[in-house]
């Protein structure tokens, strides 16, 4: 078994297997490719963390930190969502927000779940839909007995939650780009830093010494 | 006792405000562990370098957060 120190992991040899394949099950499951691989432990570090980040960040933004825009793909309206772009580094656990984004573009109802309704991963309207006459409002924080209005549901979200809707892209978000290093390490395997090695003297330093002996 | 209740409410809002920032700060805990972690399993094979590098990376993202916090909270002071 090899020893846990730099220089023995230098010398290990991992069998990537195919590291394209190995790439895409990383993307689409966080630890996957890993685990595809044999290095289980790896896969479950990996899962753990970064699946794990993205849900936690999830639940603090109450489902809806993630989504995508509803513009064109190819559109500079599509970057008005560019956390999504990062978001979807994690795969699968992103994906509900195209689903939700094709059926808001098709106008269909999006899809509900039991607990969360339907803004679940659902792109925020910008016009109030029939099933919402009062447009978008929302009790005011310091007198309840108030009706705060917004311009649109975005900006709803963004008083409803308050940082915690931030914090929660900000999870979400990094969450992505954890797994970007993930997918990297395991298309090429890790990037073993190399034991420091002692630096050769310069001919100054060495005529010195040897002035000196 | 109206004015006594609306000072007692002046002299909790730092209190207040003290802890709620407190209570933020450790909403970076987990995302402190699990970047350190990710990013140190990217450079090591093996559980106990991987552990080492993420304990030694972690002590430096909150180093350098302090460092930020401490610039900004100089630039305030300055302002």
């Amino acid at each position: 078994m090899a020893k846990a120190s730099p220089s023995a992991e230098t010398a290990l040899e991992i069998n990537l297997k195919d590291p394209r394949l190995a790439a895409f099950l990383a993307w689409l499951v966080p630890g996957l490719g890993h685990i595809y691989q044999g290095r289980t432990g790896k896969g479950i570090l990996f899962f753990t963390c970064i699946v794990g980040t993205f849900f936690y960040g999830l639940y603090i933004g109450d489902g809806r930190v993630v989504y995508a825009s509803t513009a064109d793909v190819f559109s500079r309206q599509f970057l008005e969502r560019w956390q999504y772009l990062c978001q979807v580094g994690v795969g699968l656990p992103a994906l509900p927000a195209l689903v939700q984004r094709e059926r808001m573009r098709s106008n269909k109802q999006p899809l509900r779940l039991p607990v969360i309704g339907d803004k679940f991963m659902r792109p925020p309207y910008k016009q109030p839909p029939p099933d919402m006459p009062g447009g978008f409002e929302s009790p005011d924080q310091t007198d309840r007995q108030r009706r705060v209005h917004h311009p649109d549901e975005l900006a709803q979200w963004n008083y409803e939650r308050g940082e915690y809707f931030e914090i929660g892209t900000v999870f979400t978000v990094i969450a992505g780009l954890l797994n970007i290093l993930a997918i990297f390490d395991a298309y090429g395997g890790p990037l073993v830093i190399p034991p420091e090695e002692q630096k050769p003297r310069d001919d100054k330093s060495a005529g010195k010494t040897s002035e000196a002996k | 006792m109206m004015l006594e209740s609306f000072e007692l409410n002046l002299a909790a809002w730092p209190l207040l405000i003290a802890t709620l920032g407190a209570l933020r700060l450790w909403y970076a805990v987990p995302l402190v562990t699990s970047v350190s972690l990710v990013c140190a399993a990217t450079r090591h094979e093996e559980m106990g370098p991987i552990v080492i590098h993420a304990a030694r990376f972690a002590v430096w993202i909150v180093v350098f957060m302090a460092i930020v916090v401490a610039v900004i909270q100089l630039l305030t002071w300055l302002q």
